[in-house]
């Protein structure tokens, strides 16, 4: 089937509620409206009020509730309207479906998958183009993940609501309906933890993700570089091996994402490169990342967002360093 | 030994000042409300309509990002701006523009906000209000902060804050009612209910029958209003205010969202048109044009030539808001008070490698 991410993930959310009858969706106006980004359209006529449920307005109860639906043996998978919204809901996350496991040496457990859209670029209001996964990486217990295409959102939602883990599922907003794609009509798993290696190269590698990964193939397609592109997929737990496999190749690390640079996924990877990797490289890694601010309004965000020029950039500066 | 007692008991009544043909009840009506007054909160009615429709036929265009109509509630924000005294504070949600028309907002500003401009936010001070608080509920413990500091600094002075029937459901509500009934802050909440929080009816918000009792958990007196009269509204505020430095309040405002949530909502998705029609008939403005005819002091004549002015003026400044040219450098000056030394370099490196462009 010809899907966009949009139907990509409303396809695997239909099929896993076939799969398992305990997986429920709730979350705001997720129901008749079919969701403000329309991604559970269609899926209250399919699968019935009781189990694709309009909440009450209020994060921190969704996600609360969800964790109690989890440690009944359901696996719910809650809609948070925007990231910038789930800051509501971050005691649950952090303090509840983060730790329940390892609090109780795994006596008790949270399978759930809470989606949420992220990331700007599509010209919304305050708090609605967050890109916060460093932040649920960051305390250990939640598995962090971020499609960039429709396959691996597919993939990845199926392979989510199987597991017995909380997932944070990160959904790019910009890439909803960026680009259409061939995707089987069946289940199938995208693997969790492991990266995609959207493009092989030797002379660099470029490790990216969600709303990047398109933005790195326009830069490396026109600037005619022999790079290495990885779309890490998985934020947490980080695909190391394919990453170091890539880096050990080439000699030289280039990292993207669109949020903020500081304290984020690509220090982490940077951290991880230099510790392990330093002897292997020509040149010094470099980030190319949002800066240390706030999202900015939308007249803003064309300054905010790391583009194909500052891409380039990097790019320039590490094959010639 | 067995003993079963009642120990609480409460009631919420339900005010009507004007009725839907703009006949009023002469008892209620406040004394202070003149001809005059009402005539200039009429005017304010109109002037919200139409900078809200410039605003939508804007964000069509492509001219402004996304906006929250506040089409049918206008009775609710004039209503209870008018009410404010001169140095009351507003604390608002995001539904709230005509409070800000009536303080005396420039026009523009409130179009660079929606525009996407950060500089909308710059509030002259004679406003008295706070900037739109888009995660929803979240502006309500500010709101008893701010009153608390009115009482602390003794200056009089009382707040009025805004919020949603959606955004009753939200944490940060139940605890900013609970704290300022605690400490008995001079704090009116006005509940903007307008029926519809995106696609989720009232009905399904809550199993309370109504939204003003939620305040008898938190102590505070609330009552009910017919939010399309803006006579109720002035009503409710006004002796909302005159008690508040004994404490907080609760005012339940009965409105109607007669158009979209934003900008992006397609509200045929989830409701019927038989009840928008519905709720067009008792539109707040067809009310109070109509009591101030038959009392003569409007007519078409004034309405006409308010509203040409009005647009006059909404075009000017919509204008100005659009000359307002985006300078990067302004992200980089006001993330703190100073500029660290990464910031610095950022800024530097994006200059020098002109990561602007493209």
């Amino acid at each position: 089937m010809m899907a966009n991410m949009v139907n990509a993930i409303n396809n695997a959310l239909e099929l896993s509620m076939k799969e398992n009858e305990g997986v429920v969706l709730l979350g705001e106006d997720i129901g008749k409206d079919g969701g403000v980004f329309r991604v559970t359209e269609g899926l209250i006529d399919k699968f019935g009020e009781g189990r694709v449920i309009d909440t009450p307005l209020a994060e921190s109860g969704i996600i609360g509730a969800s964790i109690g639906m989890a440690l009944s043996g359901m696996h719910p998978i809650p809609e948070v309207q925007f990231a910038g919204f789930m800051y509501l809901a971050f005691s649950q996350i952090i303090n509840h479906a983060a730790r329940y496991r390892t609090r109780s040496r795994s006596a008790f457990k949270v399978p759930m998958t809470i989606r949420t859209p992220v990331s700007g670029g599509v010209r919304t209001l305050e708090h609605h183009s967050e890109s916060p996964e460093a932040l649920y990486s960051h305390m250990g217990g939640l598995i962090v993940v971020e499609p960039s295409s429709p396959y691996d959102a597919k993939g990845l939602m199926i392979k989510a609501s199987r597991m017995e883990d909380p997932v944070v599922f990160l959904e790019p907003t910009k890439l909803y309906r960026l680009f259409k794609q061939e995707i089987p009509e069946d289940a199938y798993e995208v693997p969790i933890g492991k990266a995609n290696i959207v493009r092989e190269g030797n002379e660099l590698s470029i490790i990216t993700y969600g709303t990047m990964v398109n933005v790195v193939k326009n830069v490396v397609e026109k600037k005619k570089v022999d790079a290495e592109i990885i779309d890490i997929r998985t934020i947490n737990p980080l695909d190391e091996t394919t990453i170091m496999n890539s880096v050990n190749k080439t000699g030289r690390a280039v990292i993207v994402h669109e949020a903020p640079l500081s304290f984020g996924v690509g220090a982490e990877i940077s951290a991880r490169l230099a510790e392990q990797d330093i002897f292997e490289l020509k040149a010094p890694i470099i980030r190319v990342a949002a800066y240390n601010m706030p999202y900015p309004f939308p007249q803003y965000e064309k300054f905010y967002v790391p583009n194909e020029n500052k891409i380039s950039n990097a790019i320039d500066k590490i094959m010639s360093a | 030994m067995s003993l079963i007692k009642d120990v609480f008991e409460g009631k919420i009544q339900f005010m009507q000042v004007m009725d839907e043909k703009g006949d009023i009840d002469e008892e209620l009506f406040p004394k202070d409300l003149t001809d005059d007054k009402l005539a200039e909160m009429l005017k304010l009615m109109l002037l919200t309509r139409n900078a809200d429709a410039k605003a939508v036929s804007l964000q069509r265009q492509g001219r402004a990002a996304t906006y929250a109509p506040t089409l049918g509630e206008e009775a609710v924000n004039i209503g209870s701006a008018a009410a404010m005294r001169s140095g009351d504070i507003f604390v608002p949600a995001f539904r709230q523009h005509g409070v800000y028309f009536a303080r005396g907002l420039p026009l523009h500003l409130f179009y660079m906000y929606w525009m996407g401009f950060e500089e909308g936010n710059m509030i002259p001070p004679e406003v008295h209000g706070y900037p739109m608080s888009v995660p929803v509920g979240t502006q309500m413990p500010h709101s008893v902060g701010i009153a608390f500091a009115q009482k602390y600094k003794k200056t009089g002075k009382a707040v009025i804050a805004y919020i949603g029937d959606g955004g009753t459901s939200e944490g940060d509500f139940y605890e900013a009612i609970n704290f300022a009934g605690v400490w008995k802050v001079p704090l009116v909440v006005i509940i903007q209910n307008n029926q519809w929080a995106i696609s989720m009816p009232r009905s399904k918000q809550t199993a309370a029958q109504t939204l003003a009792q939620k305040g008898m958990a938190a102590g505070i007196n609330g009552i009910q209003v017919d939010g399309n009269d803006a006579i109720s509204v002035y009503k409710a505020t006004a002796d909302a205010l005159k008690n508040a430095d004994k404490g907080p309040t609760i005012i339940e405002a009965v409105t109607y969202r007669l158009g979209m949530h934003t900008t992006s909502d397609d509200p045929t998705k989830y409701r019927q048109d038989s009840e928008v029609s519905e709720w067009q008939s008792k539109d707040p403005i067809l009310r109070l044009r109509s009591y101030l005819m038959k009392k003569g002091v409007w007519s078409e004549k004034i309405e006409n030539d308010t509203v040409d002015e009005q647009k006059k003026l909404i075009d000017k400044e919509v204008e100005i808001a659009e000359a307002f040219k985006a300078d990067p450098k302004t992200m980089f000056q006001n993330v703190y008070s100073f500029i660290p030394d990464e910031l610095n370099d950022e800024l530097k490196d994006a200059e020098a490698h002109n990561f602007w462009q493209g």
